[in-house]
């Protein structure tokens, strides 16, 4: 399983959408910070200009035109430096009175408002300064401009804009910063739980989720998560113990029937009733063998000889297994082959290791039919035995490891259906990772132990 | 033979004894672990069947004092623990054998015997094994039979040496894999009696009289037909 990455974690998406919330909001904040501000400023720029031309159009609706030349005379030379711009000039837009020297250049002569940078210098308005103003058309085609340098007005402007810039730049980085790290916080913890999933997906039920000790939502889930695991865990060993218990259990009576039938085979003397009696003993035996295999499996998983490890040679067992299983083999002329390489010795259970390696030795034997082949290799710490026999379809491969399951051309050949669990069963113990293949034709089962596996 | 029961479940016990004395033995009951230990001070018996969970002292305490007592006779160790772990237990306290319960009689019966056996021809290392015309030199590791050679494979020689140091007794297939092979386990097919089928075919097949019995319902024997 691929482990999540920052930018596929759930957090950290929500973190981005956050992010574009926050910042949308940010924006329409800022916007109407600008428009209370900065406007507020350009509005009461156009005011004083709406006023000024409005006092200009009474005294030359009232006066005229020399009424009109000599009040902005008379307000310029009151204030030579003062901040409002005029400028009169003829049809022509050449320019009769004012304090601006000419019109400015590329602009339209059109009622309504006016912006252009200012081409000299004029008191404190210097030249290049950004103006505002209002065309005002009098009789006669005369054109009359009213302004105020407006630099003053733009700077701020400039520095609202740029500041409200930076602030949801700011915004932004914060917030994939710190979206971030939260999500890396809380992809780390559900990392752990994921972590924890794996270990006991792989085998080992005891494992537990770490609780932080916060007793935050994460800790409830993890305490919640190992509770569940608590239970599942008591339900299985509960029901491994029925199942061991049963086994046990029966095995007594069982035990006793099959000595009480073998006592009246003794002492019956027809010798057909004595082969009936025989039988039923040999049927006795081998339910006593299927629950003591049973008992095995759950022995053997309970993992309580892993106490008992010892250096086992792994090429002498194959060879020991070889020779008993032979002359089996040989009377079905089929042919085991050995590719025993020498290898490194294994820490294990020397009879159950012996066990597994016996059952897979049998299970080919018993499968493949007359004149088959069989191979047995050992290599490092890899054992193979595989045949060409009629092999095991893919879908069942995991199910004829589990207790009981049987094949159902296996049906009718001698067994309990518990010799691949228990082959399962020892290779966990040992650490070993077990695989059953296709052979073209055939099964090939590999256990790879664990390198200095313990 | 002489026997001495120490078992606390008398269903067990009597089931036993009767089988014992069925079999042509003496088999003596006690149902405590301190009385058990003084009898078998107190008294010769051929051999011991002690449960490992005994009240008053538990089987192994038991055998540990009477080995450190210096008393020699034979003991087999039946209980219910069954682990690997159990039976390296119960071999180290002195025990001489270890069955599981629940057992087979029959299995009791050839470990028993195999036992008293063992604790008779204790006395000098045999180099020679014979029953009737077949003879096993341990030293030359050779095997005749009214004279002629048989050859062997060293796993058949083993079988062979094990068959005839019992000679007369009953061996079961557990006690040919444990014995022969050196490996506790479930063969799950009868594997044991195709080795013995090879074994037979070589000491038996071309000779007058066979020697190599199966006893059915419990393993072999190998003996001189009476």
């Amino acid at each position: 399983m691929p482990k999540p990455r920052l930018l596929a974690s759930s957090t950290f998406r929500l973190a981005i959408l956050y992010m574009a919330l926050f910042g949308i909001s940010v924006l329409l904040l800022l916007g109407f910070i600008y428009w209370s501000t900065a406007g507020y400023m350009v509005r009461q720029t156009d005011a004083a200009i709406e006023a000024e031309v409005v006092g200009l159009a009474e005294r030359y609706d009232r006066t005229g035109l020399p009424g009109l030349t000599a009040l902005i005379s008379e307000r310029m030379a009151r204030e030579p430096n003062g901040p409002i711009l005029y400028l009169l000039a003829d049809r022509r837009l050449q320019a009769l009175l004012g304090n601006l020297s000419r019109w400015p250049q590329g602009e339209e002569p059109r009622t309504g408002w006016l912006s252009f940078r200012l081409e000299e210098d004029r008191g404190t308005a210097k030249k290049g300064h950004a103006a505002r103003a209002r065309l005002f058309r009098l009789e006669g085609g005369l054109n009359l401009l009213v302004g105020r340098d407006v630099h003053e007005l733009e700077k701020i402007q400039q520095l609202i804009v740029s500041t409200l810039t930076w602030g949801l730049a700011l915004t932004a980085v914060l917030g994939l910063v710190g979206g971030a790290t939260i999500s890396r916080g809380f992809l780390r913890r559900v990392e752990s739980i994921n972590d924890t999933c794996r270990e006991i997906m792989s085998g080992d039920l005891s494992r537990r989720i770490p609780v932080r000790g916060a007793e935050d939502d994460f800790d409830q889930l993890a305490g919640n998560l190992n509770a569940m695991l608590d239970r599942i865990e008591a339900l299985m060993a509960g029901v491994r113990q029925v199942s061991d218990n049963i086994a046990h259990d029966l095995r007594t009576p069982l035990a006793r029937l099959r000595n009480l039938l073998e006592t009246l085979c003794a002492q019956t003397p027809e010798e057909h009733n004595r082969e009936l009696l025989d039988r039923a003993v040999a049927e006795a035996d081998g339910l006593l063998s299927t629950f003591k295999a049973l008992l095995r499996i759950g022995q053997v998983e309970a993992g309580s000889r892993r106490a008992g490890f010892q250096e086992v040679d792994p090429a002498e067992l194959l060879r020991d297994v070889i020779e008993l299983y032979e002359p089996l083999a040989d009377e079905k002329e089929q042919h085991i082959e050995a590719h025993l390489l020498s290898a490194p010795k294994l820490r294990g259970d020397r009879d159950l290791l012996f066990q597994a390696f016996a059952n897979l030795l049998d299970n080919a034997i018993k499968y493949t039919p007359a004149q088959g082949r069989i191979w047995v290799a050992l290599a490092g710490t890899r054992v193979i035995v595989a045949d060409n026999g009629p092999g095991i379809p893919p879908e069942a491969r995991d199910k004829v490891l589990q207790r009981f399951y049987r094949l159902e051309a296996s049906r009718s050949t001698p067994g309990n259906g518990l010799g691949l669990a228990l082959v399962a069963a020892v290779a966990q113990l040992h650490n070993a990772r077990i695989r059953l293949e296709n052979n073209g034709p055939g099964l090939r089962v590999t256990l790879d132990f664990a390198e200095g596996s313990d | 033979m002489r026997i001495l029961i120490i078992e606390d479940d008398a269903e067990t016990a009597a089931y036993l004894v009767k089988g014992l004395s069925e079999s042509g033995h003496r088999a003596e009951w006690v149902g405590d672990g301190k009385d058990g230990l003084f009898r078998a001070l107190e008294e010769d018996f051929d051999t011991l069947v002690v449960d490992r969970m005994l009240p008053g002292l538990d089987g192994l305490a038991l055998i540990r004092s009477l080995r450190a007592a210096g008393k020699k006779t034979p003991a087999l160790f039946l209980s219910a623990l069954g682990e690997v772990d159990d039976r390296v237990e119960g071999l180290r306290a002195g025990g001489d054998d270890y069955l599981v319960k629940p057992f087979a009689f029959s299995e009791l019966l050839a470990r028993l015997e195999a036992l008293i056996r063992r604790g008779e021809g204790e006395q000098a290392p045999r180099t020679l094994l014979k029953v009737a015309d077949l003879e096993m030199d341990l030293l030359t590791r050779t095997v005749r039979r009214a004279g002629r050679n048989i050859e062997l494979q060293p796993r058949e020689f083993r079988l062979l040496e094990y068959l005839l140091r019992h000679s007369g007794q009953v061996v079961t297939r557990t006690m040919l894999l444990e014995n022969v092979w050196d490996y506790h386990f479930d063969p799950q097919t009868n594997v044991i009696d195709v080795h013995i089928s090879r074994l037979r075919s070589k000491i038996d097949k071309d000779f007058e009289g066979p020697l190599l019995h199966t006893v059915r319902g419990a393993g072999y024997v190998l003996r001189a037909e009476a």
